[in-house]
């Protein structure tokens, strides 16, 4: 279970951007963020993993108990969380298979487990591969070096799937991509999911969601949770926008 | 805090700064031509060797120090130096053939295990520490196919006689002779204040091949100290040499105190048609690497690479490259060259590549890329060009680039520490280059990399 109290956070010696956000996310539960530009979707998601151009100045993250706040990124990824990013980084010169490797490694030495042998570990590769439909030659080129759009996200969604995550954060995974293969990597996390596994998925669209059907909607507006509903209010923002929640709370 | 972590790191990475307690036969430091005269007739040399030494001794004394280099190079003061330290002399004046254990113990220590039955395989060792050859492995299996492979002093006696040097390796590979197995040179500086002058010759015949490795290592020390070596290559006629190097010497302390003067010449001669020579270096060590591996190319058709992964972190300080001199037609040079440089260290890419009047068709390709870790680091490159030939083909490529703290972010949320990032980060900056190692080198060289950089970005 995530469990986010009173959560104010800022970029580095800047501005505010969340303040006070409260969300509780119990295992197997999926909910969805939406809210405009820069109401701090991005930077919930960040600050959740760890990114140090963002400090919290009050409140707290906690997963499964544990202080979040107090651990390092790569602690909070061995604890089972997991981001998708909305713009997955290019590494030159870094092979998935290496990346990957030392991702699926350093998560087993956190728990207290061997190193998988070369073997194992190739044909783990092979079988989550399959999985979400990624051809072989990406798997062998740089990490998202050269990558189409869709391919970036596929990729995400296969580190997932290498990973195995109790949490994942989806930001954006929407963006940038054609129906098509919006299909194949929404598709791609509903077969990885386990009934546990609990997701938080940042989108702007109805259409991500046909394919991740949410239990809960929440909407973000200038750092705050300010609505909190089921499904059925991501489809009255897709017709109506935004603007009459911010009347309503006016 | 965070210095705490960077100095204690820095300190404790070099776990080759070890000393080994042996006695030594130091003579007494200076510079002058007595002390070439002792050096000699230690070395029992003939007349003719000593001649060259001294001429060459009278020449030295006319230069001075050039300053071209982007280096803040300390004035070398030549009359604080021993010239002559030898680990294996007995005390009193015992004679024996026997290696003393310490000495055993300390390349067991270094990994370089000196006894043939537990030696890497396919690799034969030259140990060199301070001024002598400890012990050459494989000699006899070598020397079944005619090959050559034994301490330069052992080699002006036995085989050399129109030989002019003083001391380290000595190989030759006789005609159509593939050798068998890696040939390679440790060297360990042990004693204090002394220099490492140390001189490599290998001559590789027509239509033969090898592979040369060379390590470094010296122990921690609050002062500085000087290795000034020589690597003479001649290749013959349709002959290969590949030449590589992993340079560990210590790099002095996070506040750029101690570590090795790395002074090198290293020069190769592609004297006959179609040979083929490539230096291959990985340079993490040293507190000044200054040193330009260099290729004439004079037969019709040979080729020529050098590929360089130079690390600097602290106070380190490298200015490398090298030269590529084109003479014969047709031929081509290839130079890679990856610095990376962190802390507050400088590097210095400088390369020369020439092509003469009559080297007709001569084509070079060279790529030189810098990656820095940190704001305070320099990276620089000077790439100079003299063609004279009009049918030449010249490339050059340069790029600059960093560490992103996106691309940190990205490895860490998967779960990678920050030191692993740098490292998996730096070893695919440098892979075009480390991929040209003999296979242990390679994975050597891959773990000096990350450990030569813990530290030094978050």
């Amino acid at each position: 279970m995530l469990e986010i109290k009173n959560l104010h956070a800022a970029v580095v010696g800047g501005k505010e951007i969340l303040k006070g956000v409260d969300l509780t996310i119990r295992d197997g539960e999926i909910h969805a963020l939406m809210g405009t530009n820069g109401a701090g979707k991005s930077t919930l998601s960040k600050v959740i993993v760890g990114d140090p151009s963002y400090e919290v100045t009050e409140g707290s993250i906690t997963f499964n108990g544990a202080d979040v706040l107090s651990m390092k990124t790569e602690e909070r990824a061995h604890a089972g969380i997991f981001m998708s990013f909305q713009q997955p980084i290019e590494i030159p010169g870094v092979s998935m298979t290496n990346f990957m490797r030392a991702a699926v490694n350093a998560r087993r030495k956190a728990l207290g487990l061997e190193s998988l042998k070369s073997t194992d570990f190739l044909k783990l590769m092979r079988d989550k591969r399959k999985l979400v439909d990624i051809d072989n030659k990406l798997v062998n080129r740089s990490v998202n070096e050269g990558f189409s759009g869709g391919e970036k996200k596929r990729n995400e969604i296969f580190q997932m799937a290498m990973l195995e995550p109790s949490f994942c954060i989806l930001d954006e995974t929407d963006s940038g991509l054609d129906v098509d293969a919006l299909r194949v990597v929404a598709e791609g996390f509903n077969k990885l999911r386990k009934p546990e596994t609990s997701a938080l998925v940042i989108t702007h669209y109805q259409r991500l969601l046909d394919y991740i059907r949410p239990d809960v909607v929440h909407i973000l507006l200038d750092g705050r949770i300010v609505k909190t509903a089921g499904p059925e209010l991501a489809l009255q923002i897709e017709e109506q926008g935004f603007d009459w929640i911010k009347d309503e709370i006016k | 805090m965070a210095n705490e972590f960077v100095k204690k790191v820095a300190e404790e990475k070099y776990k080759f700064g070890f000393t080994t307690d042996v006695h030594t036969e130091i003579i007494d430091k200076g510079l002058n031509e007595d002390v070439i005269r002792l050096i000699s007739s230690k070395k029992g040399e003939p007349d003719w060797l000593l001649d060259f030494r001294l001429q060459a001794f009278r020449y030295w004394q006319t230069q001075t120090q050039p300053t071209w280099g982007h280096l803040r190079l300390p004035d070398i003061d030549y009359q604080a130096i021993s010239y002559y330290a030898d680990p294996t002399k007995k005390k009193g004046n015992a004679q024996s053939k026997e290696i003393d254990p310490e000495l055993m113990k300390t390349f067991d220590k270094l990994g370089i295990p000196l006894e043939e039955r537990l030696a890497l395989s396919g690799t034969a060792v030259d140990a060199v520490m301070d001024s002598v050859s400890v012990k050459t492995t494989f000699k006899e299996k070598l020397s079944e196919k005619g090959i050559i492979f034994c301490s330069i002093s052992e080699a002006v006696k036995n085989h050399l006689n129109s030989a002019v040097f003083s001391d380290g390796s000595f190989v030759y590979i006789p005609k159509n002779t593939r050798c068998p197995m890696e040939l390679s040179t440790y060297f360990r500086i042990n004693a204090r204040n002394t220099g490492q002058f140390e001189r490599t010759l290998i001559v590789c015949d027509e239509g033969s091949y090898v592979s040369y490795l060379e390590g470094c290592t010296a122990p921690m020390r609050d002062e500085n100290q000087l290795h000034a070596a020589i690597v003479e290559i001649m290749v013959m006629d349709n002959a290969e040499v590949k030449y590589s190097t992993v340079q560990n010497w210590y790099p002095g302390d996070a506040e750029g105190k101690g570590g090795v003067l790395n002074l090198v010449t290293k020069r190769g001669l592609l004297k006959g048609m179609n040979s083929k020579l490539s230096w291959t270096q990985v340079e993490t060590g040293s507190a000044i690497t200054w040193k330009y591996p260099s290729c004439v190319l004079q037969g019709d058709n040979s080729q020529a690479e050098f590929y360089s992964v130079a690390v600097t972190n602290n106070f380190q300080q490298a200015d490398t490259g090298t030269k590529m001199i084109h003479i014969g037609k047709n031929t081509r040079s290839t130079i890679i060259s990856k610095g990376i440089s962190a802390g507050r260290s400088e590097n210095s890419y400088r390369g020369l590549v020439k092509v003469g009047k009559k080297a007709d068709n001569a084509r070079n390709y060279s790529s030189c890329d810098s990656l820095l870790l940190g704001s305070r680091c320099g990276a620089h490159t000077f790439p100079y060009m003299d063609v004279q030939n009009n049918t030449a083909t010249m490339e050059h490529e340069a790029t600059t680039s960093k560490i992103s703290e996106d691309q940190l972010l990205y490895c860490n949320q998967r779960g990678i520490s920050t030191e692993e990032a740098v490292g998996l980060i730096v070893n695919g900056y440098a892979k075009e280059v480390l991929n040209k190692l003999p296979m242990e080198f390679a994975v050597e060289a891959q773990k000096l990399l990350s450990v030569s950089l813990e530290g030094t970005v978050g």
